[in-house]
């Protein structure tokens, strides 16, 4: 890692209830993460990717160990520091996208930036990403109205908007075809690129991952070592 | 933007909306009609009474302003009255409930009561020229589409329609004042007299003369003034709570419409929850979100229940108009639009309150 880490975990655990079953789906995982840093964590499912996904993005609190992204501890949070941690700390690139239905795709990128505070839309940068996403003539469309690849670019373009310090994305290719994924892979290692923005994507797509400048695996709640063994 | 997210939310299901607004509507219409109603109804028995042209009005004992009872005055006290001091005309009339919340029918002595009050005006036809003879105002004959020359029905009984006159002067239907007594069996008794004084300025000061009279004391004497202000909504008996539980059953239908709609709402956007609060939405957001929408709910659907007013007293006019009369009372377009943002801010509680404790996982993995 040529940067400081800006995501620092050290035997994270998560332990939620289903039913009357304890589901230990974090045991104890260590990751860092530098600065400007594209990292794939790939891993089968039930492997406690997806769990973590949801702790570094705020959606869910851990139940033990130390999380710091970005300098914050993310464990000493309240469910509102969180709240507010997502707005502008973090960026989130989903599998299915979760564009709002009833907005455009100009709508859905401003409601990201008012809630974050924001006022970028009319930035030359932002204007930049707008345009290597390709979206111009589809701005003004709602998520019906668009393909899958289109969607999933809004929502990059919607993550990036608040100018996160990190991008999480979640399978973000695990909905489109080939072309597609290929499309939306390249704008992120774009992006990463010519900005130095921190992605850490979540995959279970060998060749996604081969996007990324590291790979780790993940396997029974823990991260595995970065010599990263090929599993597929 | 979180108006314009509002605005579209409520544009996605468009039918939804509609029939919520259109509950709203019919909620706050249900007010403002039985409101209008009540005013309506009370202000027409008060212009009717007005048109008389009397300036007292004396009622049998044990009766109050809004309540008849039967026919008790006899005959001769008109002719007591006519010899009091300042008195210069006196009108007995016997007074019959028809059908209809303040309709009658009224026996009248024609010739006096032309004398008295300057006479009908008539539409059609004239004054009565047999005992089987009525006339009736121009409301209650379209309502029965009655005309001069035609049958009628009323009492058991049939009658011919010998005028119809316009509208305001005591009563709907008038009939010889002998032939309504010896029908309902109050022969030589009135139910009201009224009375015409020397000089109106004077009317308080006489009315307290004829209440002085050892004769007159059981009776309620009003000057017309005084009775037609105590035609009043809180003098109508029972009208007042009947109001107040008419706005009660708004408060709880509008409360129904908006929870059922949002809480269905709720559920079908938990996804949509989950998206807002992963770009950082507070709950208060989400809850300032379903009450913003609920409030323009409840504002288009007043304003649709104000236009649906004017619809049903357009109804009421056409083919009710004897019966009920409806007036469009300005003073309670605030108040039913207030209820009805406040019954639906209730309704819209619990949905909130759910749709903002949603966690955020488990809402994005909603399918």
């Amino acid at each position: 890692m040529s940067k400081p880490p800006i995501i620092e975990i050290r035997d994270l655990k998560k332990k939620y209830r289903v039913g009357e079953v304890d589901v230990h789906a974090l045991r104890g995982a260590n990751l860092s993460v530098g600065d400007g840093e594209f990292l794939a964590i790939v891993g089968h499912s039930g492997s406690g990717k997806s769990t973590l996904f949801n702790i570094l993005g705020g959606l869910t609190p851990a139940t033990s160990g130390d999380i710091h992204l970005g300098g914050q501890d993310l464990l000493a949070m309240t469910d509102l520091d969180r709240t507010k941690m997502r707005r502008g700390t973090v960026g989130f690139v989903f599998q299915k996208y979760n564009l709002l239905p009833t907005l455009t795709a100009h709508d859905n990128i401003a409601l990201a930036e008012q809630l974050a505070g924001t006022h970028n839309m009319n930035q030359p940068w932002f204007q930049e990403v707008l345009a290597s996403l390709g979206l111009a003539n589809r701005i003004l469309h709602k998520p019906r109205a668009l393909s899958g690849g289109e969607q999933q670019r809004v929502a990059i373009a919607r993550a990036l908007v608040t100018q996160p310090k990190i991008l999480l994305a979640d399978e973000p290719t695990g909905n489109l075809d080939t072309e597609n994924s290929i499309a939306v892979l390249e704008i992120m290692r774009s992006i990463n690129k010519k900005y130095g923005q921190t992605i850490l994507m979540i995959t279970h797509n060998p060749e996604a991952a081969d996007f990324a400048d590291r790979k780790v695996r993940m396997k029974d709640g823990r991260v595995l070592d970065d010599g990263f063994e090929p599993i597929f | 933007m979180t108006n314009k997210l509002v605005l579209e939310n409520l544009k996605h299901r468009p039918i939804r909306t509609l029939l919520v607004v259109f509950a709203i509507a019919i909620q706050v219409n249900l007010m403002l009609t039985l409101v209008g109603m009540s005013h309506g109804m009370l202000n027409d028995f008060q212009r009717r009474s007005r048109g008389v042209g009397a300036d007292i009005i004396i009622r049998p004992p044990n009766t109050s302003v809004l309540s008849m009872s039967a026919p008790s005055m006899k005959e001769a006290m008109v002719g007591y009255l006519l010899e009091q001091p300042h008195i210069s005309d006196a009108l007995g009339v016997t007074v019959h409930n028809m059908e209809g919340f303040l309709n009658s029918a009224t026996g009248i002595d024609i010739k006096k009561f032309d004398q008295f009050s300057g006479g009908f005006t008539f539409k059609s036809g004239g004054s009565w020229k047999t005992k089987n003879d009525v006339i009736v105002d121009e409301y209650y004959a379209a309502q029965r589409k009655l005309k001069v020359g035609g049958p009628v029905t009323m009492m058991n009984r049939d009658w011919n329609v010998s005028g119809i006159v316009e509208s305001g002067k005591m009563s709907r239907i008038f009939m010889d004042v002998d032939v309504l007594q010896d029908l309902t069996g109050n022969t030589g008794k009135y139910s009201q007299i009224y009375l015409k004084v020397d000089d109106a300025k004077n009317v308080d000061a006489i009315v307290d003369q004829i209440k002085a009279l050892p004769a007159m004391k059981e009776y309620p004497i009003y000057s017309m003034q005084a009775f037609t202000s105590l035609i009043s909504i809180d003098n109508a008996p029972g009208l007042r709570p009947f109001l107040n539980v008419i706005v009660g059953l708004a408060v709880v239908v509008g409360f129904l419409v908006v929870f059922l709609s949002l809480y269905t709402a709720v559920l079908e956007r938990t996804r949509e929850i989950g998206i807002l609060k992963s770009l950082g939405a507070t709950p208060s957001f989400v809850i300032g979100l379903l009450f913003r929408e609920t409030i323009a709910l409840s504002i288009v659907g007043s304003m649709m229940g104000v236009g649906l007013s004017y619809a049903t007293q357009w109804l009421i006019a056409t083919l009710i108009p004897a019966s009920l009369q409806m007036q469009i009372v300005y003073e309670w377009w605030p108040i039913s639009m207030a209820v009805a943002v406040f019954a639906s801010l209730i309704g819209a509680l619990y949905p909130g309150y759910k749709a903002a404790r949603q966690d955020a996982v488990e809402a994005l993995a909603y399918e």
